[in-house]
């Protein structure tokens, strides 16, 4: 075990001498400022997305948006993420000439991406919502898009909850890609101390370990709510 | 105050509606009768177009309901419709379940004021109008009983109970008719009275009412004229005693000694 007791001091040396510690912090931060603004801008999108797939279809108009958004979403979720991440990086910004930081990109992309898995959420969700909800609130005078929004996307929204966290943890994951195009995150902190003390197995190790905690707190998270949704379900 | 000419409804290759004349006065109270499948439901929903008719005109207030540039929502307002299945919000207490709509309409409509800037106009603030829809909200749930539910969901509800709610959800906005389609067909049989009972109040109070029920007692007792549905079209109509005591039509008569 003694080699094993070298390797963390080695690390140790690098986490807290040579300041890597606030290489964590900073991929700590990016990795999560991705995931959940990522998510953030992944619901509010993807509900106007599902909204206008759900969209009474014998007008034109509704049928060219829902023909817009399914190709959106076909395109998202067609292509691999790195391969968007990269495409907006190093393709669309400097044709666009635009310039953005690495971090605000991954936040652009992971939320567009997002978007898409998170609008086929909710299109089930909105459509799992008893049809009778819509006429009830269309027979008191109020609008298709009131109804929507004041009855409907609230009950579609909890019943997806559960799939929205997992939602969530799958960005978490998939946010270790944005080092290629330069974002500091976890994956890079800690290729960074492993460089630094070469030696590889402790930080990688530790690395897993941040994964891994961050996604049973979420889990918990979602669990805390759900369970407090479902008790405002029956009494009170 | 409704007029209906000659609404035909299709869904697909299925005609629903063979032509549908109708009138219904201020104050009366139509009952509709017939068999499963005929059409009930469907000329119902015509009237405030939760279905769109597929050729005839629904007159409503001489104003016709089919045609695309009425602002169908602002007509509905003032046509409260019963559903069988009650559809109270379920993500809503009671007491936001009957407020919601009126709230929500009075807002528009406030808005509505102060860009006209008519000085005239009585510009309520919001406070003012969530109050006023409480006290209004309040008062119905009294009405029928249930104050003490106002901060239930429904879930929480009986189907009895649901059905009285969904009833002054629909009074909240004062509408001039009300429709009903089988409003206690989904209700456990002892719960059908005391929803019998509130329609029966609403019928005393001059509400114009239209009621697609199976529940024949009722239709004697309330109904100032019966409609006899069958395969899409109306075969007979008249008072209750005409349609029960002497109906002409063969399958009216035939409808009747199944269902009586
Ligand atoms: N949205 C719809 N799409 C297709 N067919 C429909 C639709 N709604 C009703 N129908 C059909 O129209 C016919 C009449 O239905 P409707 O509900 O008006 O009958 P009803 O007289 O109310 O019957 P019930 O007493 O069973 O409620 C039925 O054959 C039904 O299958
Ligand atoms: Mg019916």
């Amino acid at each position: 075990m003694s080699g094993f007791d070298r390797k963390i001091q080695r690390f140790l040396e690098v986490f807290i001498n040579a300041g890597g510690y606030n290489k964590v912090l900073e991929g700590l931060q990016n990795t999560l400022l991705i995931a959940v603004l990522g998510l953030v801008i992944g619901i509010v999108v993807g509900t106007l997305i599902a909204t206008v797939r759900v969209l009474p279809k014998y007008k034109r108009l509704p049928r060219i948006l829902n023909g817009i958004c399914s190709f959106y979403v076909g395109l998202f979720r067609g292509t691999p993420i790195v391969v968007q991440l990269l495409v907006f990086y190093y393709v669309l910004l400097p044709l666009m000439g635009l310039k953005m930081t690495s971090v605000a990109v991954s936040v652009v992309v992971f939320g567009l991406n997002s978007a898409a898995y998170i609008s086929e959420i909710m299109r089930s969700g909105i459509q799992s919502v008893d049809p009778g909800q819509m006429e009830g609130g269309r027979a008191v005078g109020l609008s298709y898009g009131t109804t929507m929004m004041r009855i409907i996307i609230p009950q579609a929204v909890k019943n997806i909850l559960p799939t929205l966290g997992n939602e969530f943890i799958a960005l978490i994951k998939e946010t270790s890609v944005v080092s290629f195009v330069g974002a500091t995150d976890l994956y890079v902190a800690f290729n960074y101390i492993g460089s630094n003390s070469y030696e590889f197995m402790v930080p990688y190790l530790v690395m897993a370990l941040i994964y891994i905690a961050l996604v049973l707190i979420i889990s918990m998270l979602v669990k805390a709510m759900e369970r407090s949704l479902r008790k405002s379900d029956r009494s009170r | 105050m409704i007029e209906v000419v000659n609404l035909t409804k299709c869904f697909g290759d299925l005609q629903v509606l063979k032509g549908i004349d109708l009138t219904i006065e201020q104050g009366e109270k139509v009952v509709i009768i017939g068999p499963s499948g005929s059409g009930k439901s469907t000329l119902l929903r015509c009237l405030n177009c939760m279905e769109d008719p597929t050729s005839g005109q629904v007159l409503y207030h001489g104003v016709d309901l089919t045609d695309f540039k009425v602002d169908i929502n602002e007509q509905r307002q003032k046509i409260g419709m019963v559903f069988q299945h009650f559809n109270l919000f379920n993500n809503k207490t009671v007491l936001e379940n009957i407020m919601l709509a009126p709230v929500i309409t009075q807002k528009k409509k406030m808005k509505k004021l102060r860009r006209q800037k008519d000085a005239d106009a009585e510009i309520k603030t919001k406070a003012q109008i969530k109050a006023d829809a409480k006290e209004n909200a309040l008062a119905l749930l009294e009405r029928i009983g249930l104050t003490d539910k106002a901060d239930a969901y429904p879930s929480q509800l009986s189907g009895g109970q649901k059905q009285r709610v969904a009833i002054v959800r629909s009074l909240a906005m004062n509408p001039d008719v009300m429709l009903f389609d089988e409003p206690t067909s989904a209700l456990d049989p002892e719960m059908v009275g005391e929803v019998l009972e509130v329609m029966k109040d609403l019928a005393k109070s001059g509400m114009t009412m239209v009621v697609v029920t199976h529940e024949m007692g009722f239709a004697r007792e309330v109904g100032d004229r019966v409609i006899f549905m069958d395969e899409g079209k109306i075969l007979e109509e008249g008072t209750p005693d005409e349609i029960f005591n002497h109906p002409k039509n063969p399958r009216l008569q035939e409808f009747l000694s199944k269902v009586l």
